[in-house]
């Protein structure tokens, strides 16, 4: 069970949207946040969907995975659309009581919502194409650059990579300590918010403990192997820009023309 | 390979025993020597001393001809005498096999095709090349240990040091992992240092090193040391379970020899008997 749970949501398989550079994917994801928020009219959200469904049917990503992503999010989405429904000022379309419903509301909550949406679906097609070590690997060769500035661009990849490959063991750790607990008459499930707040501590005092047991440990073996941080390092995989990436550019390129041209016509 | 020249150290100032003391050990190239003893014999600390992780206070070690000590030469011994640790679990840092047997070879800095080779050659020499892109968390603990032994391999070092490899895993794990170190030992010849306290496995390794409180107490061939059942006993550690059985018939008269530590071995002198 805990064991089964894949961190990201990578979805492994072979299409040209997953050969690509990650490199290029996270730029591109960050324009394409932007191009969100650039956006206003509703003819703008028809380019986008147009460029997502071109990228979701090249990348081969079945949709109810892009469905599945929007599930943790609904409460946040309904949320917004609630507040721009009943709390923008404009024409009255119609009221209940001190409730007041206007046009302007019905098409900023439509448009607030439109916009989340397309936003988690966007940003998961780079974490469905992209697998967590790609992910890491090309944000530490964009980040390259800033060195000079003082970014610790190889340490903070370091760390993630840390971070994923231990998940599952702590979790699966977490899993073994409740069960140990609960053979002893712990009880995780019952009582108010701050019972079960105050029983989760017998759980996070070993796990914490074992943790920073691992942290030394893994400190040792990784200077046993030569690590020495990230000067004179090289890495197995080098990352390449290919004529596939050349074709992701090309795409990106006309879509922000499309935005743009969308603008300049409605504006 | 290894040579420790009367190395004593303490874990910190104030302590009175010393967790080695005037230890002289020499390992010689392409030697597979297996060092057992209780908790707290020092026979971990000996390991670390090997690969540099910490400095004899006094004394000196070195591996092939290198000083642990000199820091400059840290990087040299590391990849020379690599070390495999208890718990497969916290030595392996990547989250993709092959990345992670990749990354000793990166650490020093060689070029990516070369990078490559090694890990291939180094996941088919432990027999896990087929599992080369699955996440580690997914495998069993002994599969895990080859993979940090693979991870060690590609580095190519002269020398295993190997900190209690087997003491986590279940018996077939165990099997994995010492059919692994034998075979690297005599088909690749690479110098093995295994630390262990099950003493089965030292039945086939060419030398047994007993220690107690930091020193050496026996040393030899597995049959003159395992011979020494009633000292052994004494100290509290087990023989192999044939040699004990060895050792019971000929208190109860049977004549066989006393050097017995294999069922193959005890099966030849019992046969004709019967």
């Amino acid at each position: 069970m805990l064991r089964d749970i894949t961190v990201g949501q990578y979805l492994p398989l072979s299409s040209p949207v997953h050969r690509m550079d990650p490199r290029f994917k996270l730029v591109a994801s960050m324009l394409y946040i932007v191009s969100l928020f650039f956006i206003n009219s509703f003819i703008g959200y028809g380019v986008v969907l147009a460029f997502l469904a071109l990228t979701i049917a090249v990348s081969k990503i079945p949709y109810k995975y892009l469905l599945r992503g929007l599930k943790p999010v609904l409460m946040i989405i309904i949320f917004a659309f609630g507040i721009n429904v009943f709390l923008t000022p404009g024409t009255e379309l119609f009221r209940f009581g001190i409730i007041k419903i206007t046009n302007e509301g019905v098409r900023q909550a439509f448009f607030m919502a439109s916009r989340l949406i397309l936003l988690i679906i966007g940003t998961s097609m780079l974490t469905l194409t992209t697998s967590p070590i790609e992910l890491t690997d090309g944000l530490e060769r964009l980040l390259n650059p800033f060195k000079k500035l003082g970014l610790p661009a190889h340490e903070l990849a370091m760390m993630m990579t840390i971070a994923l490959r231990f998940i599952p063991t702590l979790l699966e750790e977490t899993d073994k300590i409740m069960k140990a607990q609960m053979a002893r008459g712990a009880d995780f499930e019952s009582g108010n918010l701050i019972k079960r707040a105050k029983s989760l501590i017998p759980l996070l005092v070993p796990l914490f403990i074992s943790a920073f047991r691992r942290a030394d440990e893994l400190a040792m073996a990784m200077e046993a192997r030569c690590y020495r941080g990230g000067e004179n390092r090289t890495r197995m995989k080098v990352l390449q820009f290919t004529h596939l990436d050349l074709i992701g550019v090309f795409v990106f390129i006309l879509y922000w023309g499309g935005l743009i041209a969308v603008r300049m016509w409605t504006a | 390979m290894i040579q420790a020249k009367s190395v004593t150290y303490f874990y910190n100032e104030a302590e009175v025993t010393p967790a080695l003391k005037e230890l002289n050990i020499d390992i010689a190239s392409g030697e597979f020597v297996v060092i057992i003893g209780h908790n707290g014999s020092g026979k971990s600390t000996f390991a670390k001393l090997c690969n540099g992780i910490m400095h004899p206070t006094e004394g000196i070690i070195l591996i092939d001809g290198m000083d642990t000590s000199n820091y400059d030469q840290i990087w040299e011994i590391r990849k020379t005498a690599g070390m495999v640790f208890q718990n497969p679990d916290n030595q392996i840092v990547a989250t993709v096999v092959e990345e992670d047997v990749a990354f000793g070879p990166e650490n020093l800095g060689i070029s990516p095709p070369e990078i490559r080779i090694r890990v291939d050659e180094a996941l088919n020499s432990v027999g896990m090349y087929e599992h080369r892109r699955k996440p580690p968390h997914l495998l069993s603990g002994g599969q895990k240990q080859r993979i940090a032994i693979a991870g060690i391999l590609a580095m190519k070092p002269k020398c295993i040091i190997l900190d209690e490899p087997t003491a986590m895993l279940d018996p077939s794990g165990r099997k994995e992992v010492m059919e692994t170190i034998r075979r690297l030992n005599k088909e690749e010849g690479i110098t093995i240092v295994h630390i262990t306290h099950f003493m089965d496995e030292a039945v086939h390794c060419d030398r047994v090193i007993v220690m107690e409180d930091g020193a050496k107490l026996l040393e030899g061939t597995p049959k003159t040391v395992f011979s020494k059942v009633e000292q052994l006993q004494g100290m509290g550690l087990d023989v192999p379970q044939v040699t004990l059985l060895a050792h019971q018939l000929r208190e109860q008269g049977v004549d066989i020899p006393d050097d017995i530590i294999t069922v193959e071995e005890l099966v030849e002198e019992l046969c004709p008997l019967l």
